[in-house]
This record gives C-alpha cells, structure tokens and sequence, in this order.
C-alpha cells in the first residue's frame, strides 16, 4: 500500500486545481443544468406527484409520516451527485486519456497516477457537494423541505458521488470505445435513479430487485440523507450504511490508481 | 421536369431521394445494435419503477371521469415522451455530429441529393425508429394488462405525429447550435417538457396555470396517446391533432430551409 | 473546337459585404486538366463550391456540360465528382460501404454499385483495408477513399480542392500517379493547390487568382516565361548588409529582390550574372543558380506577405 500513498496532499489539490481550471469555461450552462434538473424534478415528481400521494390517506404510514415531497427532496439530493459524478467519470476520463489527453500531459510532470486520481476524486466530492448545497439552499426556502438535516446530506451527497465517480474511473481508463458510458448510463445509473429508494421505499419492491438495490452505494446514501433531513436518525445504522459508501470509494481508488499507472507508465 | 415548374419550387426543396439517407442508417446501425435496443429499456425502466414503487402510494387517478390505476395512468405518457425524447435524441446530437463534424451530409449534397432529402431522410429516420420503440412498448402494455382494447393501436399514430414535430423541431434547433457545449440546451428544454405535460399528474392538478401546460406541444401528444388507449374519443383530439401537425409543418419548412442556408452557401 | 465543358462569365460570389470572387472568366475544355492557384483566402475555394453547385454564384452566369448551373444543379452534380478540401468521409462506416452507400446517393443499383466499389478499392489500393472503420485509416489513405469515392459515378469532371494538402511525399506521389492515370483515360480534372510542384505536375493550364480575381492565366511553362526570367540567382550577404551590398548590384539581370536573408537576381543567364556581381565587388557568402519556377511567377503576382 506504501506505493499507493500520495507523497503529500499538495499533488491532488494541484491537479483538482486544473480541473477547476478547466471547468471556468464551462460552469454556467453546467451550474444551470445541475441545479435546474433536480429542482425540476422536485417541483414535477415531489410536489405535482405529491399532490397524488398525499390525497391517498394509506400512503403516510408508508413514507413514516412525512408528506411526499419532504420524502423525496434528500434522495434527489443524493441522486443529483450520483448522476453528476457518474457523468462526469465517463467521458471526461476518456477524454485526459484519448482525446485532449491531459492525463499525458500531467504525467510528464513530477505529479503521479495517484495524484491524478486522488484529484479527480477530490474534484468531484467538490462538483457533488456544491450541486447538493444548491438545491439544499433552495429546499430551505420552503417549511415543508427546510431542515439543519441538509447540512450534513450535502456531505452525504459528495460521498456517495465520490462512491459512484472513482469505480467508474477505474472502469473509463480501461474502456476502448466510448459507446460503453452509454450503456452504462442506460442499464445502470438510470435504473438506480429509478428503483434506488429516491422516490419510494424500497420495501414496495420484490424482494429480488430489493437486495440489488442495495448492492450500489446509491441506497445507502439515500437511506443516511433521508435520516437527516427527517429526523429519524439511527446513528449505529449510519455508520454502517457510511462505511459501506467509503468502501466503495476506496476500491475504486485503488483500482483506478492501478489502472491509470500501466496505462501512463506502460 | 420543366424550367417553369423549378422556377415555383426552389430545387433545394425538392425531395425525391430521402430514403437513400435512410438506407445509409440501416447500414450504419448495423454495427450499434445495441445502442438502438437500449434506448427501448429507458421508458421500460420508468414505467415498472412507477407501477411497482409509486403504484400503492398514489392509488387511482381520475381520467375522463374514469378512475384508473396510477400505472395504467403513466403508462400512455411514457410511451408518448419516448417517442418525443427518442426523436430528439436521433435528431440532435447524432445531426450536429454529421452536420459539423464528420460532414457527411456536405458530402451527400456534393451529389444530386438536395437539402430537403437529408433533412426528410434524416426525419424519417427517427420515425421509424420511433415507431419500433413504440410498438415494442405497446407490446409490453399489453403484457402488463395496461391496455383496455383494439383502439390502444391507434398510440403508434399519434407516436408517429409526436415523433415527427419533435424530430422536426430538433433538427431545426441543431442547426443552431455552434459546437457539443450547446446540447446542454436540449436536456435542459425536453426535461421541463418530460416533467409538465400532465405526464405524471393530471392537468387538473395545475389549477389556473393549466394554460402553460398546454403550450408543451407534449401535452396534446400525451394526451392523444392517453385517449387512445382510454378508447375515450372526444372533439378536442382534432385540437391536438392540429396543434402537433402545425409545429411539425412549421419546424419542416423552416429546418430545410436553415440547412441549405449553411450547406449551400 | 469543342464546346468548354465549363463555362463561367463574370462570375461573382459574395458574402454579406465581403466580395469572395469578384467577377471571373473560366472556360474549361473537355480532357483538361486546370488548376486554380492561388493564396489563402483568394476565392478558389468559393469558386470550386459554385462549380460542384453547392453554391449559388450572386452575379453572373455558370455553364457547365451545356446546362445552366442555376437551374439544373441535382443533373450536372449527378455527372461530376468531389474531392473536397476537409474529407467528408463517413466515419461510421466501413472503407467499402462509404463507397457503394455514396453510389446509392447517385441512384446507382446496389449490384452496381458494390461492383464499381471493387474496381475502386483496386484502384485506391484499398482492398486490404476494405472492412477497416475509416477513422482508423492514415491521411494518406482517407484522401485516396475520398478520390475513390468521388468517382463512383464515373464522373465525367473530377473536381479537387487541394488534395495533397497534408500528406507524406510517399502519399503525394502516389496520388498524383492515380490522378494522372484518370486524365488519361479521358476525365477533366479542376483543381486547386497552393503546391506550385503540384500544379506543374498536373496542370495544363492554370490561373493564378488573387483577391477575388484572376491575375494570370497560360500553361505553367509560358507563365513563367511570362512573368520570370529563365534563370534565378539567389545571393546570401552576411547579415545587416542586404542593403548596402544591393547597391551594387544594380542592372545586373532583369529584376532584383531584396528579402530580409537573401537578394534575388533575375535573369536569363545566371551564372553570367554572378561573375558581374563578383566584379562589381559584391561578395556574397553563398550563391546558387536555379531555373526559375512556377513559385517565383505566384509570389510575384500574389505578394510576398502572409495572408491570414
């Protein structure tokens, strides 16, 4: 493991650095989409879908007696970072190896694979974290969403994106072709959007489909964050579900520091 | 034909080879089978994720005065915003990627195929894609005992009509665009449209801001394929019929027109 | 003598305010091979998309194989082909299906089509390569695809827009070996190039545009003739004396040029010049003669300076 340790912190924050670097060409219609799409689908699932659910007496026991669109809000929190993070671990991987290979260029320096990949994951706990903190700021604005909850779910949220962005790294250095990101885009975080506890309990799910669902970290997140904002804090639980989260983070890392280094250094 | 009757119509108009664009896809997609299979799981994943998840939660929705399961509710606005999202997928990013960077269709203009047959072709294309997308989802309707009877065929039309103003205002918007940073716009504008077309909640749920929504050319496509496959036929699916047909013959004309301005000048 | 095959009077192109061809006049007759030569930004590339009819001219009137180019674009495009400047080639398909899909654009049957495909593969030295994905083709061999592909409709006028731009000497040749081989079987070549190796190669006849016009027009031979002396003397001084050393070169040859690293001389005979040089006390550090060329004839017409 001594190999894979950075020399220091200094190598992930430089290349962080040239990722923001990058990302200021960028920002405004990337802010505008990670922000806007969550909030749209709050105001379109959470409150117009709401209005459904919440006319249903039945549903509140269901949901633990929070109107829906208070259920919902932290696992479109969580899910913005997982979509975000995932996206941004496909092509752009590709891309500082294929394309405008700036992977290459990096390496050439004195920095190393490690400090590549520590900083690529170091970036997106940052792109996560801020996307999370917008939409929070604007579930404060309203009673039925505002809660100190939403300080630590925006922590939650970089975690679960980092969980989500360093074994996808690990997968986008070794992918030849780009048609892949699609695919797993599709038949993988999609599906995980979907059946991965955002929007309903789980327990509403076969049982088959259940335990799927809690194989990705994307889950475990929701389950912690919903705890948060709602209240309901098992706190043994949230450890474990956190552990789980980090573990996958750091296997992602490991492998995609193994990867990227053959494929810099062959 | 005579020089008095190209003198009417200009003769980047004249379309008389589009399907040979079509033929071109076949060959194409031959070898991304798998990406054109997969665009079929996307409405598939939101539809169970629906009935199964959310089912219990909503109960029933009142359609036309009928109360109707929460699934059987979505299941004709999925399919309707499927064949909205996959011609605007077909008539994106795929047009922007042969329009400024591999430049195939100034290739295909160098010989005697005119403006009009790519952007037809082109169109064309995402229709027939689009309808096997819907035919397979209708299938699965059935399956899943979300069809009430013989008139839920008549969704694959009004697919058709939602896939050929969306494909057409694509195609339209592409020709815009000035690099991939633009495409941003095209999630940005069809989620909204996805989202507020009485997709997932009736219409009724809007109160005095209905108005809006009927404004998303969605709205009458959702409602059409909803229609359908209630059985339920009233005046105002004329209404919806001519609000689609309407943008999609705008959108054509003036798509056309937008690509022999930048391929022919 | 046969009617010119293409047959353009006062030809005009503008965009917005900016004239890109102003005002040309171009016969091109059946069998020739002609050039268009010319700096960056000249017009040669406007010229040559009106000639592909892909372009509408805004004055003047464009004939080609009879027929109006304003009227009847889909007919005369129908029996011309297009290597263009950028290649277009089709980078989802195959080598060979971006031949026979692009015969099917011509209304060919598929049948013939795939058989003309075979020829043309040969003919490119392709046929290895015939299943490959274009993008993983050299820029050698997707210029030689883009030429195959344009004479799928075994077209009667073959236009070029620099097509050896980019490429290995090794590609060059073989290129202008293929291309000569179609001039003579018959097809008339138009081409542009800034290459005056290329355009002495190929051309029978070219024009030297400029700014939107034509500034000379012959075979490469009489231009120089023309507009250069037989001879060229090309005079290094050591640095900072250009100037005072010209001084004494005055008379000697037709012409001189002062650049900022060498004097030019002008003349018919060189070596002549040179022994007056040395005897008038110009002692150069190096001194070459060389026959003049086709490159000396386009700087002095077009100017010296870069046009971006």
């Amino acid at each position: 493991m001594a190999t894979l340790a950075p020399r220091s912190l200094i190598g992930p924050l430089r290349v962080a650095e040239w990722h923001l670097l990058i990302y200021r060409r960028f920002w405004r219609m990337n802010v505008l989409s990670s922000f806007l799409q969550p909030m749209l689908y709050l105001l379109g699932l959470g409150v117009g879908v709401g209005s459904l659910v919440d006319a249903n007496t039945s549903s509140s026991d269901t949901l633990g007696g929070v109107s829906y669109v208070a259920y919902v809000a932290p696992g479109l929190l969580v899910t913005t970072a997982m979509a975000l993070c995932a996206a941004e671990s496909m092509w752009p991987v590709m891309g500082g190896l294929k394309w405008q290979r700036g992977y290459h260029g990096i390496a050439t320096t004195p920095l190393t694979a490690t400090d590549i990949v520590l900083g690529h994951g170091l970036w997106m706990a940052v792109r996560g974290a801020t996307a999370a903190a917008a939409v929070s700021v604007a579930l404060a604005l309203f009673p039925e969403t505002r809660s100190w909850g939403l300080v630590p779910t925006v922590v939650v949220a970089a975690l679960v994106g980092m969980a989500f962005a360093m074994p996808i790294m690990a997968f986008s250095i070794n992918a030849e072709m780009d048609g892949g990101f699609a695919a797993l885009q599709r038949f993988f975080i999609i599906p995980l959007f979907l059946f991965g506890g955002a929007f309903y309990p789980i327990t509403q799910l076969p049982v088959v489909v259940q335990w799927l669902a809690k194989i990705p970290p994307l889950w475990h997140g929701v389950v912690v964050a919903r705890g948060f904002t709602t209240g309901n804090i098992d706190w043994l639980a949230t450890a474990g579900h956190l552990a789980y989260v980090c573990l996958w983070i750091a296997v992602g890392i490991v492998v995609s520091v193994r990867r990227l280094r053959r494929k810099l250094y062959p | 034909m005579s020089a008095g009757l190209l003198r009417i119509i200009p003769p980047a108009m004249v379309v008389r080879r589009p399907h040979r664009m079509i033929e071109r896809h076949i060959v194409a997609y031959r070898r991304q089978w798998l990406i054109v299979v997969s665009g079929f799981f996307e409405p598939l994943f939101y539809l169970l994720s629906m009935r199964a998840g959310l089912g219990d939660l909503v109960g029933t929705v009142s359609v036309g005065g009928r109360e109707v399961p929460y699934d059987a509710f979505v299941a004709p606005a999925l399919m309707a915003s499927s064949a909205m999202n996959g011609a605007i997928f077909d008539s994106t990013g795929n047009v922007l990627h042969r329009l400024k960077y591999s430049r195939i269709y100034d290739a295909a203009l160098a010989t005697p195929m005119s403006p009009a047959d790519v952007a037809t072709g082109e169109i064309g294309w995402a229709l027939i894609r689009g309808q096997l997308y819907a035919i397979s989802f209708l299938v699965v309707m059935a399956a899943l005992g979300l069809t009430n009877s013989w008139w839920s065929l008549m969704a694959l039309p009004a697919c058709a009509l939602i896939g050929l103003t969306f494909a057409a205002l694509g195609f339209l918007g592409t020709t815009f665009m000035r690099g991939w940073s633009d495409m941003d716009m095209v999630t940005t504008l069809t989620m909204p449209l996805f989202l507020f077309s009485a997709t997932f909640f009736p219409i009724s749920a809007y109160g005095s801001w209905a108005w809006v929504v009927q404004l998303s050319p969605l709205y009458h496509g959702v409602a059409l394929v909803r229609a359908a496959n209630e059985g339920v036929w009233t005046a105002s699916m004329l209404g919806h019929v001519a609000v689609l047909t309407a943008v999609a013959l705008v959108a054509l004309t003036l798509a056309a027109r937008r690509l022999d301005a930048l391929l022919r000048k | 003598m046969t009617a010119p095959l293409l047959d353009a009077h006062r030809l005009v192109k503008r965009f917005g305010d900016f004239t890109a061809v102003n005002g040309i006049d171009v016969q091109v007759q059946p069998g020739e091979a002609f050039g268009f030569l010319g700096p960056n930004g000249a017009g040669k590339s406007s010229t040559m998309r009106m000639i592909a009819c892909v372009s509408a001219p805004s004055e003047g009137s464009l004939h080609m194989f009879g027929l109006d180019a304003a009227t009847h674009g889909a007919a005369i495009r129908a029996r011309i082909g297009v290597v263009p400047q950028l290649d277009t080639l089709d980078t989802e398909l195959s080598v060979q299906e971006n031949l026979w899909l692009y015969g099917r654009f011509f209304d060919l049957s598929r049948a013939e089509s795939k058989r003309r495909t075979k020829e043309l593969l040969e003919f490119a030295q392709l046929s290895e390569r015939a299943d490959s994905i274009v993008d993983n083709l050299s820029g050698g061999m997707k210029r030689r695809l883009s030429i195959a592909r344009s004479l799928i409709n075994e077209p009667e006028l073959l236009l070029l827009d620099e097509p050896t731009t980019g490429l290995d000497p090794q590609a060059r040749h073989v290129l202008w070996d293929r291309l000569y081989r179609l001039k003579q079987q018959g097809v008339t070549l138009v081409l542009t190039t800034h290459y005056m190796d290329e355009a002495e190669q190929l051309c029978d006849r070219l024009v030297v545009m400029d700014q939107g016009r034509i500034v000379a027009e012959g075979s490469p031979r009489s231009l120089i003739e023309q507009y250069a002396t037989r001879e060229v003397l090309e005079l290094r001084f050591a640095a900072g004396t250009n100037d005072q050393q010209t001084a004494a070169l005055a008379g000697i040859g037709e012409r001189q040029e002062v650049l900022p690293d060498r004097v030019l001389v002008y003349a018919n005979d060189g070596e002549a010049a040179l022994v007056q040089a040395h005897d008038r006390g110009a002692r150069p550090e190096s001194a070459l003669v060389r026959r003049a060329s086709l490159e000396d004839v386009f700087l002095l017409l077009t100017g010296r300076s870069l046009v971006d």
